[in-house]
């Protein structure tokens, strides 16, 4: 019964517009940011390689290189600062969370298409 | 106006405020509370409004209190406490009191019985320091010294291990992040003393 109740105020946050997608495929996110008066809107593009947690403290971490580094950032599910989140393309992976990508070459860290 | 409240903790969660940012929150569960009797000065000694919160089953209520109930039309309630805060005269004996008393950002004081932790030692019960744990110590999670040679009698108040926990304890200042009177929800941001399903009072912070 609490749980449900938990649950049930929850609801309000959570986020209707948001595509489905799983590790492994690739995603692109855009991020509402204030700067004094005005917004802008700053691309974040790279491969999702886990979703944690549930409900709305829900994250995914998103993973790129930028200049031969690899970087990650990880965002909530049902977060307002992000105007939409994009779905590129489909990975056929095996597990839930990819973290064995990161000691991978770029060659070798290919995923296959989902078709 | 003072005002105050009956409510069982149900647990934690997170919301976002309005800057998008996630916030950890309480959501506590307040069925409307009704006031069962007002107490004065003339009467009693001092001024305060007695609450009822939660039903329970006739049958478990002892007949004095039966009477005590249909005075305020009331059925029978599961916990009763008072609140004592200055300026509560505008109660009504029977009157319902739901979450709407309190809006969004108000100030509140939060009342509840912590957690039990059972016996503990010095280190957990009075933040006590330990001592190495290597390099030859024999000094570990002890109490250490009992005080001065001289009174030949240990001081009164010396921290001792025992029983910890399961006491009263009031979070002054908490926010109220939202009120729901559909779902007699109160969110408040932070934690709140004791374990889910545990009584708690909020009351209007005293030092706001």
């Amino acid at each position: 019964m609490s749980q449900q109740l938990i649950k049930d105020v929850t609801q309000d946050y959570l986020r209707k517009d948001i595509p489905e997608f799983r590790p492994g495929d690739t995603v692109v996110v855009s991020i509402k940011i204030k700067e004094g008066n005005r917004e802008r809107i700053q691309v974040f593009e790279g491969l999702c390689i886990k979703r944690q947690n549930g409900g709305v403290g829900e994250t995914y971490t998103v993973r790129k290189i930028s200049y031969g580094v690899g970087v990650e950032k990880t965002f909530l599910v049902n977060s307002p600062v992000v105007d939409k989140i994009e779905v590129k393309r489909r990975g056929k992976v095996r597990r839930a969370h990819l973290g064995y990508i990161r000691g991978l070459s770029a060659k070798a860290s290919r995923i296959k298409e989902k078709r | 106006m003072a005002k105050g409240i009956l409510g069982r903790k149900v647990g934690m969660t997170q919301v976002f405020d309005e800057f998008g940012k996630m916030i950890p929150v309480t959501v506590i569960s307040v069925e409307p509370n009704v006031v069962l009797q007002k107490k004065t000065i003339e009467t009693d000694g001092y001024s305060a409004v007695q609450l009822g919160f939660m039903d329970k089953r006739a049958n478990l209520v002892k007949k004095p209190m039966t009477g005590h109930f249909a005075k305020s039309g009331t059925t029978p309630k599961r916990y009763i406490k008072e609140i004592r805060l200055s300026g509560m005269e505008e109660y009504e004996v029977g009157q319902e009191v739901d979450c709407n008393i309190f809006t969004a950002g108000d100030y509140v004081d939060v009342t509840g019985t912590s957690k039990g932790k059972g016996y503990q030692g010095n280190i957990k019960r009075h933040n006590q320091k330990t001592g190495f744990k290597t390099h030859g110590s024999k000094y570990h999670r002890g109490v250490g010294s009992m005080g001065i040679i001289a009174p030949n009698h240990i001081r009164k108040g010396k921290n001792m291990p025992g029983r910890m926990g399961h006491e009263t304890v009031t979070i002054q200042n908490l926010v109220v992040v939202r009120t729901d009177r559909e779902k007699n929800v109160l969110l408040i941001r932070g934690n709140v003393p004791g374990p889910n399903r545990s009584l708690v009072i909020v009351r209007n912070a005293i030092k706001k």
